[in-house]
């Protein structure tokens, strides 16, 4: 662990950069920007997400063995959510056979 | 040595002059309030032994019963609550913390040099967390039991069993703490507490496998932890996430469920591995061949083994692209541990080759896994699953892998530290014999079972068809032959702890920096850190003066 | 039977480290790595932890996307906006308190900005649990407990809120237990147990309060705002 000490105006300059992240993301929420809601909206938590672990959390100032341990850890989500996603959504692109559609129905009853 | 002559005591061995771990402090306090990692491995030992016959019980009422095609041993209910505890046992109180928690906790700070693990108290907490789940287990199963299969799989294990799944859930819950922390350990005090001198190319092999399987444990074992709370909150509040009735997947309980358990093989089979390594090397006399492979291949079968969850899921109806992906993964997979057995191979080829127990489960192991292994190629080939799947030939297959590899190798470890962990020698004859009864045994139980599969017995089922009744009594035969083999270093271990030959430092002349030190241990390990100049396993150059 | 005291050296070394100093190490360098070594794996099997349930999230929301929005719009965004405020000040308290440590500053200091990061702590839960979670109580729309909804999407939207109540819920849990390390530090730092040499455990403990901020950095807008709000005009 670094013994890198953060000056405290940086501490300040994070925190108000990270409220007005939060300002901007809840303001954006009420504007249309239809499909890229979702992708604004995950940009700047990202961002907001980057600055806690670069500062607060004082990986700027780590060992690399620090920042491989963080990588891994969201690589590894990511293995989660891929190939569970690629299951989910690609279920229904090969054919049902006829009669699991009443069976379907009557599970889900969903839209 | 002095010429005077000493009065010898024939009763007292030597070693009871000297202050080592185990005589450090007495009493109950001193071993259950203990930090030194020695001590908690043994705490762990004793706990999964007693936890290995438990799960063992289960599975000789399991072939009794299947003797009989229409068997009466047990109800139906209650047979599908005998394979459920048996997994749940075997897979999460034992085969998991087997290797690492035992072997690795003893050996890991030897073997690095230092003084203890990183963080000594964790470690005890890891064990009291062990006791804690294994004690919510043992309820469970005492309470009435639990029905759904290791697995758990949704709907019947979150709407309709009335078993005590919660409970059990709860207990695999909190014992995957304790593996989490004892991973954790083991990372931080391989990473930082190395001697001086030790590089990483110098380490054991045991030690890239223990670091390996560490990982796993790091980052596997908290996606099952969720998914059992999810399935808890499920039966708790009779909705959850993987309810159809509001849109849930019970499809998505098996990838959470699998992207651990699939890993968790890994975790069971990996250190093993480690094990191998020292002993193939030791009693060949030789340098490992193809140090770095190994290595490399402990650390791919860790990365690799996080892709290919969905090849236990290839018949539930989940989309033929995933299933694609997932089964050419898992041919992948295989390559690293095949690495391994070739290495494993040209090690012992032209090697000075000595036949003491611990060399006898090394070479059963090699047979074993390797037939697991390939046998698990058939699993993930597509078109071969859905005959196979759900049927004996998986059953043999993971038996294959985790008795006929695992649980040889860790008899083979113990054997082979255990001079260096009690200070005593066992008797080999006894072990050489229990080895050639296990290996017996277990081909006898679990190779009929290939056949079984192959024609098409269900698993799972207290009840088959009469044309399957004679492989059935062969497989319940051997059962009780490898009960009894595995009984037999039960007893002659415990007597040799009083009666059995001291040991010296390294009675198996082999190299590592565990056997630098007297057996028993000293608490300390090592009165000075040893500072090391050679590179793991310097028995003898290939073709060279052999010792 | 004797109880080992250690060699010469040892002893002769014991005295030359600082209070806190555990023998397994060679020295207190080697001891903070380990120890930040230690919480950042620890942190990784949060990630997965909670991952498992952000995953499960992700995948039924691509599945039941107008059900998520519909439910997602039912939640309160000036509230969720305003615990975010709170959090993220606590953050900033936590890294202020450990700076007091490094920077020696007296022990006053310490413990006022850690009894601050657990009253914004608790501040964050108080209007979680007394303001959000009451209000979804009488507005029936706790799944299992007293789920009452009957507006479009139903079903899919009840999935939402049984993701809503798990998340928060355990990211709630984890502050608890973070208000409870506090205390303890608090009690720590009274009996002048840190100072510019020794402040591992405030650092350790700052990681994890951290990692609990950044879930909610998440949180936030996948559950309050990928909602369609713009069609709603304001809620």
């Amino acid at each position: 662990m670094s013994e890198h000490i953060v000056p405290v105006r940086i501490y300040i300059a994070v925190f108000l950069a990270l409220l007005i992240l939060t300002g901007l993301t809840t303001w954006v929420a009420f504007i249309d920007l239809g499909s890229m809601n979702t992708v604004a909206a995950l940009a700047i938590a990202v961002t907001k997400m980057l600055l806690v672990i670069l500062f607060f959390m004082h990986v700027k100032y780590s060992p690399g063995l620090t920042r491989l341990v963080v990588l891994a850890g969201f690589f590894w989500l990511a293995i989660l959510v891929a190939l569970t996603l690629a299951d989910e959504l690609t279920r229904g692109w090969t054919p049902k056979p006829e009669s699991w559609s009443v069976l379907l129905l009557t599970v889900r009853g969903l839209p | 040595m002095s010429t005077v002559v000493q009065p010898v005591d024939d009763l007292a061995p030597p070693e009871s002059s000297r202050v080592h771990y185990l005589n450090a402090k007495y009493g109950v306090r001193s071993w259950l309030l203990t930090t030194d990692h020695k001590r908690i491995a043994l705490l762990y030992l004793v706990s999964i032994t007693l936890m290995f016959f438990v799960g063992g019980a289960f599975a000789v009422l399991m072939r009794l019963h299947l003797i009989e095609p229409q068997g009466t041993l047990v109800e139906p209910d209650t047979y599908n609550k005998l394979f459920t505890l048996h997994g749940i046992i075997m897979i999460f109180f034992f085969l998991v913390p087997s290797i690492p928690a035992t072997l690795g906790n003893f050996l890991v700070p030897m073997m690095v040099g230092a003084r203890d693990l990183a963080f000594p108290k964790l470690n005890l907490l890891s064990w009291y967390i062990y006791v804690a789940g294994a004690i919510l287990a043992l309820y469970s199963a005492i309470a009435g039991g639990v029905d759904t299969g290791w697995t758990f799989y949704t709907p019947y294990s979150s709407t309709f069993s009335h078993t005590n799944v919660t409970a059990v859930a709860v207990g695999v819950f909190v014992m995957g703490f304790s593996s989490i922390l004892t991973g954790l350990n083991f990372i931080v005090t391989i990473h930082k507490m190395r001697a001086p001198g030790l590089t990483w190319f110098r380490l054991p092999l045991f030690l890239w496998a223990i670091y390996a399987t560490s990982i796993i444990m790091i980052l596997g074992t908290p996606v099952i932890a969720i998914t059992l709370f999810l399935l808890g909150l499920e039966r708790l509040l009779h909705i959850g996430i993987f309810d159809p009735a509001i849109g849930g997947d019970p499809i998505l309980f098996q990838h959470l469920f699998w992207f651990y358990s699939h890993p968790a093989v890994y975790i069971m089979i990996l250190p093993a591995m480690g094990v191998m390594s020292e002993l193939i090397t030791c009693f060949s006399r030789k340098r490992i061949f193809g140090y770095g492979f190994v290595a490399f291949s402990s650390m791919a079968i860790a990365v690799i083994s996080f892709l290919v969850w969905g090849h236990h899921m290839f018949v539930t109806g989940q989309s033929i692209y995933a299933a694609l992906i997932f089964s050419v993964l898992s041919f992948l997979v295989a390559i690293p541990s095949a690495i391994k057995v070739f290495n494993w191979m040209a090690t012992i080829y032209q090697g000075s080759i000595s036949y003491q127990a611990p060399m006898l489960y090394a070479l059963g192991f090699i047979g074993l896994f390797t037939m697991g292994g390939l046998t698990g190629l058939f699993l993930a080939s597509l078109a071969t699953d859905v005959h196979l799947n759900g049927t004996y030939f998986i059953v043999a297959h993971f038996h294959y892998i985790m008795v006929g590899g695992t649980v040889m190798a860790y008899l083979g470890g113990i054997h082979f530290w255990w001079p260096k962990i009690t200070g005593r020698m066992y008797p080999d004859g006894w072990a050489r014999f229990a080895a050639l009864v296990i290996f017996v045994g277990f081909n006898l139980t679990f190779f009929p079972q290939f056949m079984l599969g192959y024609l098409g017995m269900p698993r799972r089922y207290a009840v088959y068809p009469v044309e399957f009744q004679v492989l059935n009594v062969m497989s319940s035969a051997g059962a009780s032959i490898l009960g009894i083999g595995y009984l037999i270093p039960l007893i002659y271990l415990v007597w040799s702890m009083r009666y059995g030959p001291p040991a010296g430092p390294n009675p198996w002349k082999a190299k590592g920096l565990e056997w630098q030190t007297p057996s028993p241990p000293p608490t300390e390990n090592f009165p000075e850190i040893p500072v090391v100049t050679e590179d793991a396993y310097e028995y003898a150059k290939p073709g060279g003066h052999r010792e | 039977m004797p109880n080992r005291e250690g060699t010469v050296s040892e002893m002769a070394a014991h005295s030359a480290h600082p209070p806190g100093f555990a023998h397994q190490f060679e020295d207190m360098g080697q001891q903070r790595e380990a120890g930040s070594l230690g919480m950042w794996l620890f942190l990784v099997t949060e990630i997965m932890f909670f991952g498992g349930m952000f995953a499960s999230y992700i995948i039924y929301r691509a599945l039941h996307l107008p059900a998520f929005e519909t439910g997602s719009r039912l939640l309160n965004v000036r509230l969720g906006a305003a615990n975010t405020g709170v959090l993220i000040a606590s953050s900033l308290t936590m890294a202020l308190a450990i700076h007091a440590a490094q920077v020696g500053k007296r022990k006053g200091t310490i413990i006022f900005y850690l009894l601050l990061t657990m009253i914004l702590g608790a501040a964050f839960l108080g209007l979680k649990f007394t303001f959000e979670w009451h209000q979804d109580w009488i507005e029936g729309l706790v799944p299992g407990l007293n789920w009452a909804y009957s507006g479009p999407h139903a079903p899919g939207v009840e999935l939402f809120f049984c993701f809503y109540f798990f998340m928060t819920g355990l990211h709630a849990l984890h502050m608890i237990v973070g208000i409870g390390i506090l205390t303890v530090l608090i009690a720590m730092a009274g009996r002048g147990r840190f100072n510019d040499q020794y402040y591992a455990p405030l650092e350790i403990t700052g990681l994890y309060w951290h990692f609990v901020d950044i879930v909610w950095i998440f949180l936030f807008p996948l559950l309050y705002l990928i909602g369609g709000r713009y069609a709603m005009g304001g809620h």
